[in-house]
Order: C-alpha cells, then sequence, then structure tokens
C-alpha cells in the first residue's frame, strides 16, 4: 500500500483538472509535465481543462482489477476533450445499452475507487453524458 | 560491426508449470540452448522478465539465474521493457557480440506467473500501464486492447469474425507445437461464444497467463561456420517506444513505435515487407496482430482484419504469420516471449518447423511489443 503523498501529490490534476499549456507550441498537456512532448520546451503555463468533451472509444469491463471488484462491469472510455486532449476515465449515469462514440460527455467530480481494507475513498474524475 | 548468428536454441513446455519453479524453468531452458549450440561456455547473459517482483517477489533474477545455471562470476542483467522485454534481451545481447565486447552470449526471457491469483495477476500486467492515469480509472489490459479494437473496428470496418479469424488461425498453428500450452483448435463460433472480458474482446481473443522460459546463444558467424552449424544470421533490429498512455497517441488504432522500430530493422538489414518469409508477432490479443501488421507495411493501413480473413496471414498463405501458435495458443510467460518468437524463426529458417515449416523459409521476422504498444522491438533473421 502506497503513502497518501501519492495520491495527494495528483490531486491538482484529478479534482480540478489542472493540465500544462505549452508557451511554445500551444500543446496541452494532461496530466501536467515538465518538458513538452510536440517541441521540447520547457515554458509551461498553468490551465484548467473544460472538461468538456466526446467519447472516441469505449469498453465494459466485465473482470477488473481487484481494487474495482465491487463495481464491475462498468464502462471505461476515451474522451478527447475541447482542449484537443484526450483522457481515461469511466462513463457512468448512462445504460450500457445508450453507450456510443461520438456521444457528448462531460466530466465530474467522483470517488473512483476504495482503497484496501482500511477503505481509503480515492478520487477524480468519471465522465458523464451531457 | 560484427555479423551475429543464433547458434543454439532452447524451450521447454509451456504452461501452468505448478511443480517448476521461476529459477529451474529457466535452468532447464538455458541448458537445453547450451546443448543445442553444442557448447559448455559463455561469455555473458541478458534475461528479459517483465515482473519477477509482482509475481513471485524475487527481483535480482540476473544473480539467481547465473548462480543456478552454474556459470558464476559471468556478467548478467535482468532487463525490462513491459511484454518486450525478451527482445531487448536479444537486442543487447546482439549489440554485445556485434562490438566484439563478448563472443557467446546466452539472451533469455522468463516469467512465473501462476504463483499469484488471476486477479493479483492482472494488477501485475497492469503495471505496464500508466498506473496513474489509466490503472487508476479501472481500465485493464484486455480493457486498453478493447479500446483500440473498437475504434479500428469504426474507422476501417473492422468486423467482429475477423478479430476471431486470428484466433482460429493461430490455435491451428498451435495445434501443430508441441511446446504450445494450449495446442488445439478453436471456432470462429467458439471465440464468438466465449466469455466477455472487455467488450468487444472475449477471453478467447486474449492471450493466457503461462509460466515458461526461452534461451538463445548468440555468437559471431564466423564461430557458427567453424562448428558446421546452419548459419542464421541476425541482419537487423529496430527498438522504439511512443507514449506509455494510449490516450496520449494521436491514433489509438496506429501503432507508432512498432512502424518506427520495423523501419530501423528493415533498414538495417536492407529488407522490404514483402521479403519476410515467415513472422512471429505479438498477437497478445487478436486486435494487436491486426494493427502490427499494418504498421509493419505487410499490409495497408486498416487492411489487417482484411488480411486473415483472405488467407494472406495463414500457413500457406503469402506471410505466415505466427506459425508458432503465437501467443494466443503458445502461451504468454511475457519476459519469455520475444525469446519464443526467436526460436520459432530460428526452427523455420533451418527447416525444423516439423508439421507448420514455412517451405523455403530465407528471411524471418520478430516483432515484440510492451503494454499497449509503448515499446517495440523488431528483429529480422536470415539463413546463410
Ligand atoms: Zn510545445
Amino acid at each position: 500500500m502506497s503513502l497518501p503523498s501519492r495520491y495527494w501529490r495528483e490531486i491538482p490534476q484529478r479534482y480540478r483538472l489542472e493540465a500544462y499549456k505549452c508557451q511554445n507550441c500551444g500543446a496541452v498537456h494532461f496530466p501536467p509535465r515538465l518538458v513538452c512532448s510536440k517541441c521540447q520546451s520547457r515554458k509551461m503555463e498553468k490551465i484548467r481543462l473544460s472538461g468538456r468533451g466526446q467519447i472516441v472509444s469505449f469498453t465494459i469491463i466485465r473482470v477488473p482489477p481487484h481494487q474495482f471488484e465491487d463495481q464491475a462491469p462498468y464502462a471505461v472510455g476515451l474522451a478527447e476533450l475541447e482542449e484537443g486532449i484526450k483522457l481515461t476515465a469511466q462513463i457512468v449515469d448512462c445504460p450500457f445499452e445508450e453507450l456510443k462514440t461520438g456521444m457528448k460527455v462531460k466530466v465530474e467530480f467522483r470517488k473512483v475507487f476504495q482503497q484496501g481494507e482500511s477503505g481509503i475513498l480515492c478520487y477524480g474524475y468519471k465522465f458523464v453524458p451531457e | 560491426m560484427r555479423d551475429v548468428a543464433v547458434m543454439g536454441v532452447g524451450m521447454t513446455k509451456w504452461g501452468e508449470l505448478w511443480e517448476k519453479s521461476l529459477r529451474n524453468i529457466f535452468v532447464e531452458t538455458a541448458l537445453q540452448a547450451l546443448d543445442d549450440a553444442g557448447i559448455d561456455k559463455i561469455d555473458s547473459m541478458h534475461v528479459g522478465s517483465m515482473s519477477s517482483g509482482l509475481f513471485v517477489g524475487q527481483e535480482h533474477i540476473a544473480s539467481l539465474l547465473t548462480d543456478y545455471l552454474g556459470v558464476n562470476p559471468i556478467p548478467c542483467s535482468r532487463v525490462e521493457t513491459a511484454c518486450a522485454s525478451g527482445g531487448l534481451a536479444l537486442r543487447t545481447g546482439f549489440m554485445e557480440v556485434a562490438c566484439g565486447m563478448s563472443d557467446v552470449v546466452l539472451v533469455g526471457g522468463i516469467e512465473k506467473m501462476t504463483d499469484v491469483s488471476g486477479s493479483e495477476a492482472t494488477y501485475a500486467l497492469g503495471s505496464a500501464a500508466d498506473q496513474e492515469y489509466e490503472g487508476y480509472h479501472g481500465i485493464t489490459f484486455p480493457g486498453l486492447y478493447a479500446l483500440i479494437a473498437k475504434a479500428h473496428m469504426e474507422k476501417y470496418n473492422t468486423t467482429r469474425e475477423q478479430l476471431a479469424q486470428v484466433a482460429v488461425k493461430n490455435h491451428s498453428n498451435g495445434s501443430l507445437n508441441p511446446l504450445a500450452q494450449f495446442p488445439f483448435k478453436v471456432t470462429v463460433d467458439k471465440v464468438l461464444n466465449s466469455v466477455m472480458i472487455a467488450d468487444p474482446l472475449r477471453i478467447l481473443d486474449c492471450s493466457p497467463i503461462t509460466d515458461g522460459a526461452a534461451a538463445a546463444i548468440l555468437c559471431p558467424v564466423d564461430m557458427v561456420k567453424q562448428k558446421g552449424k546452419p548459419v542464421i544470421k541476425v541482419t537487423g533490429s529496430g527498438h522504439a517506444t511512443d507514449s506509455i498512455a494510449l490516450a496520449h497517441r494521436d491514433d489509438i488504432t496506429w501503432l507508432e513505435a512498432t512502424y518506427q522500430a520495423g523501419k530501423k530493422a528493415y533498414g538495417m538489414a536492407d529488407k522490404k515487407p514483402q521479403d519476410i518469409d515467415v513472422l512471429e508477432v505479438h498477437d497478445c490479443f487478436t486486435i494487436a496482430e491486426i494493427c502490427v501488421l499494418e504498421a509493419l507495411g505487410i499490409v495497408e493501413k486498416g487492411k489487417g482484419g482484411e488480411a486473415v480473413e483472405k488467407g494472406l496471414s495463414s500457413l500457406d498463405g503469402k506471410i505466415p504469420v505466427n506459425t508458432s501458435g503465437g501467443l494466443k495458443a503458445k502461451g504468454h510467460p511475457v519476459g519469455a516471449t520475444g525469446i519464443a518468437q526467436v526460436i520459432e524463426i530460428v526452427k523455420q529458417l533451418r527447416g525444423e518447423g516439423e508439421k507448420r515449416q514455412v517451405k523455403d523459409a530465407r528471411v524471418g521476422m520478430t516483432q515484440n511489443m510492451g503494454g499497449s504498444g509503448g515499446s517495440t522491438l523488431v528483429h529480422i533473421f536470415e539463413k546463410e
């Protein structure tokens, strides 16, 4: 089991969708990275993602890792946000038969899973239909 | 650079080897490779293992393996690039012999996966993805390849049946390989009715959990000639990387690292896709084989599904792919897979392919991939 520092250092990204925008080429990076993967510039500014986008691909996980056993089956998708970047998260509040690529989603703050026997709650973002 | 050849190969039966330990599986295989090469002395070793730490709680296996093979104090490195660790061991050994630092190098791969439960194995394999931004959201490896499959089906009209045909072909080949974990045939119907794992991928689209090892002996070409053994040269080696997270690729159906590694290997060997007689690729999931054939230029972008449907990649097709049964039927002890691919190609080029022999095979290629495509090794082999 990891110490809490591993969890809280990701909070700005997971709770507030903080990303970096390259000041040289304009590429947006989520999660933030120190060097731009498009132009190698190190000049970044902090931005917050709009949280609006559409589903590029999705699947339904029927055989989950152990920390998600109580949630299966659940949908996970890739969504492309307005800023042109993609991220991976669960798609919730949507019956499986209504899932489709191109569907508009917004990113909401939710509980993601419960860690270990002590039941520490791990939060983050999920996609919900718009 | 010196020309490098594969002098010997070793592989034992793969499967759920409850009675055998990691060290003994490796040593049996390594001894077979030494015997096949007809030598008893090696200068160094490189062994690929994805996660001996998570699978058996044992790191530092470089010295565990030299110790139990009885070859201390020779140097040994354990190398890791997820499921492509075996391919990396090959490349590392190849570079060492080519540059003249060593003459005889054993390259191997090992994974002992059945000492942990299924969900722990799923977790260990999942560590090849981005733990903070993929794994954290509950996506699994079948899930990542399912995202690729879904996108490929929508973009190129690849069908569910075409995915199943990859499994059917590879199991058909595997039924002719006595070392395979699952040496039996399956039908399209059987694949389409097997248990759903991550839509649209079913269990018969997935490679299994396997215990196994593989080993090969590399040396300068002149040494093989002196011994009067068949000369199987390593003529091309390519290694490339891509984003660890699938989400960070512009087109999730395109395996850029495979394309880049292939380009390097083709260039070094001065070969084109149409020169390849026999090919082993990383079919960890049925969709992977389809995407790999596209990235290696064997077929055009989007035509990977058609390739299997039209029989291009069958045993009697224009370019037989995964004559060993692939990861699908032969099994996928992750770190060992890259070396097992070499063994199949060497057997084919030597004419030792038995019932699955490809006629007049002179040029072979291997493609070994880590994670959802974040790393890839491609090698080309030629019979002299
Ligand atoms: Zn930039």
